[in-house]
């Protein structure tokens, strides 16, 4: 449940760049896992605490995603942009597992500090401690996300060009420029993703197949790019698996998800949130 | 120009018949096979997303949906391994066929991305289905009869049928291509409000192309599961088939005949013989490496696909001969995509 802010957090991520770029970040689950990676790499090996490397792997993962923005996405135009966006967010993907692969190896590892195994008694219920912080953490991220979203000029430009780019363009926003910001943010937001994922979760390159497809539903579910559909599907998975793993078997708990995504889609085809699909000439 | 691509259709065929009889390797014959039935469905995945610009990534279902119908008949009828098993293909491409139905009821109600998603949603249902489910063996997958053949020609009769599967699905794609149904397809792709409004009936004619397709990606696992022996649901449900297949129609030309032709040909030729020449260790995963950067190079520069850009390289090269020579009529008749 708690983790489930967590996952909505990434998710946030992904149907930010989707709603203003038209981008279908497959990458998105790699890049989770390389956040996890660096986190694991600064605490192991610097001993630096998880939160505290949070200061620096958000902004490297920022400075990926710009990178990534400006030498690939940035250069797909036409009819099929979004399906070639995915063949390309899917090669980085393979690139950057394949380098996660040479570095770390394949076996799985699994991030530690003293408030990972750990949990303290609530009303008879034991809750990690790892849980509670990423919550918090995720509140926290996604509130300034919120803030940043609604309450700055900057994030005024942002949901211009979500509603109508060639519009936001005539008033005179640089879409470019708050694309490759948006993609920045988008991909930012995974490291502190994937520090909570990498220590609830053993991991290793190979997790990310698990996590893009767990995000993908959520947006979809939600509303493609619709924040707040993104916020509420995210919540509403983790809890969904969490209940049909307690009250009735883990071996289904996770198909459970894919199967309400299959329902909701056949009565609503938008999504939760989603606003219906716009003609596309 | 009709006679010379004759030529070379017949050209090429002549050199897949001869391939095993030239090549007596078995690693590179299996390569070959393998190949063979990522070419079959790369050709049928174009021949339904292709056309229809609804790119659909969860291919995969379809395959695996083949591949343990050919395990569990196989199992069940007791056949012992042989030739035989060779009647259980098309089986498995009407198991795969008839998956596709309710799935294609659900996923195409949706456009564009929300269809991608879903499409890949529903291959998760399928893949989890099947570790889940008893009588699929869970993790441990199936083990399908022996097969009886000697080493020296194991791989040509699983050839052969690959050959023929994948010649099957050329001419199908040919057919649709050439077809009322192709264009009414194509139409879909261009412009789905504007064809329903001239009176296409959009829903059924998606759906007849995606089982359509479905059946070849059914047949291709089917034999795939029959070649291997064992079959594992995170290697026949797998993702990575799901984009793969995609990525060689992108890669050869997006809609083309051609291209996922050569997309299969290049790109699974080349990934399987990585894999063999470095498994394990390090260098499999300098593969990914080298595998994800070319294909960034090619989408790059090549957005369109290899098929494509060779083609308007040799339009533009004929145009610039006309300009050159005044005697020329002018008239450059483009072929059709």
């Amino acid at each position: 449940m708690l983790i489930g802010s967590v996952y909505a957090l990434m998710a946030t991520g992904l149907t930010l760049i989707f709603g203003v770029m038209d981008i279908i970040n497959v990458a998105q689950g790699i890049f989770v896992i390389l956040g996890a990676y660096l986190s694991y790499a600064l605490s192991v090996h610097f001993g630096i605490d998880l939160f505290v490397g949070l200061l620096i792997t958000i902004p490297t993962l920022f400075v990926v995603g710009i990178v990534v923005e400006r030498l690939f996405l940035g250069r797909l135009k036409g009819p099929e942009r979004t399906a070639m966006s995915i063949l390309v967010t899917y090669a980085v993907s393979l690139v950057i597992e394949g380098a996660l692969n040479m570095i770390f190896s394949g076996n799985p590892v699994q991030l530690h500090a003293w408030y990972v195994n750990r949990s303290f008694n609530v009303f008879g219920t034991y809750v990690a401690y790892i849980d509670v912080l990423g919550f918090i953490m995720a509140a926290i991220l996604l509130g300034s996300l919120y803030v940043m979203l609604y309450r700055t000029r900057f994030g005024a430009s942002i949901r211009a060009s979500l509603a109508d780019q060639t519009a936001a363009a005539l008033i005179g926003i640089d879409v470019r420029r708050v694309s490759t910001i948006c993609f920045g943010i988008g991909v930012a937001v995974t490291a502190a993703g994937g520090m909570v994922y990498g220590a609830t979760n053993a991991f290793n390159a190979s997790s990310s197949y698990d996590l893009i497809s767990r995000l993908l539903v959520i947006i979809v579910l939600g509303g493609m790019g619709s924040l707040g559909g993104a916020l509420v599907a995210g919540i509403l998975m983790v809890t969904l698996e969490d209940l049909v793993g307690v009250v009735w078997s883990p071996v289904w708990s996770q198909i459970s998800f894919f199967l309400v995504l299959v329902l909701v889609l056949s009565l609503r085809p938008q999504g939760l949130f989603g606003k219906p699909a716009a003609r596309v000439a | 120009m009709f006679r010379t691509r004759s030529a070379l259709w017949a050209l090429a065929l002549v050199v897949f018949l001869l391939y095993p009889v030239v090549v007596t390797n078995p690693a590179y014959r299996n390569i070959a096979v393998v190949t063979l039935i990522f070419m079959a469905c790369a050709t049928s995945w174009n021949m339904f997303s292709g056309y229809s610009g609804y790119v659909a990534l969860g291919s995969a279902a379809f395959y695996g949906t083949g591949a343990y119908t050919m395990a569990l008949l196989a199992n069940h009828l007791h056949m012992a391994g042989g030739a035989a098993m060779f009647w259980l293909v098309p089986l498995g491409g009407l198991a795969a066929m008839v998956a596709a139905v309710p799935v294609g009821l659900i996923a195409l109600r949706v456009r564009r991305h929300t269809f991608v998603v879903i499409t890949i949603a529903i291959f998760f249902v399928f893949q989890l289905t099947a570790i889940n489910l008893s009588f699929t063996g869970g993790t441990g997958g199936l083990s399908l009869p022996y097969v009886p053949w000697g080493a020296s020609y194991f791989e040509v009769p699983f050839y052969y049928v690959g050959l023929g599967i994948l010649i099957f699905a050329v001419i199908l794609s040919a057919l649709v291509r050439r077809s009322r149904f192709g264009l009414q397809l194509l139409a879909i792709r261009d412009d789905e409000d504007r064809a329903l409004g001239l009176g296409v009936r959009v829903f059924p004619v998606k759906l007849t192309g995606f089982v359509m397709s479905a059946f070849v990606i059914g047949m291709g696992g089917a034999l795939y599961a029959m070649l291997q022996g064992q079959i594992y649901p995170q290697f026949v449900f797998n993702p990575i088939f799901d984009i793969t297949v995609a990525l060689m129609a992108f890669f050869g030309g997006f809609g083309t005949l051609l291209g996922p032709l050569l997309g299969g040909l290049i790109l699974e030729s080349a990934q399987q013989y990585f894999t063999v020449t470095f498994s394990g260790g390090s260098l499999g995963s300098l593969y990914l490496i080298i595998f994800g950067a070319l294909f960034l190079i090619v989408i790059l520069f090549m957005p369109q696909g290899i098929v494509i850009a060779v083609r308007t390289w040799f339009v533009a090269r004929a145009a610039r001969a006309l300009r050159e020579t005044p005697s020329g009529d002018g008239a450059l008749v483009g072929g059709g995509v």
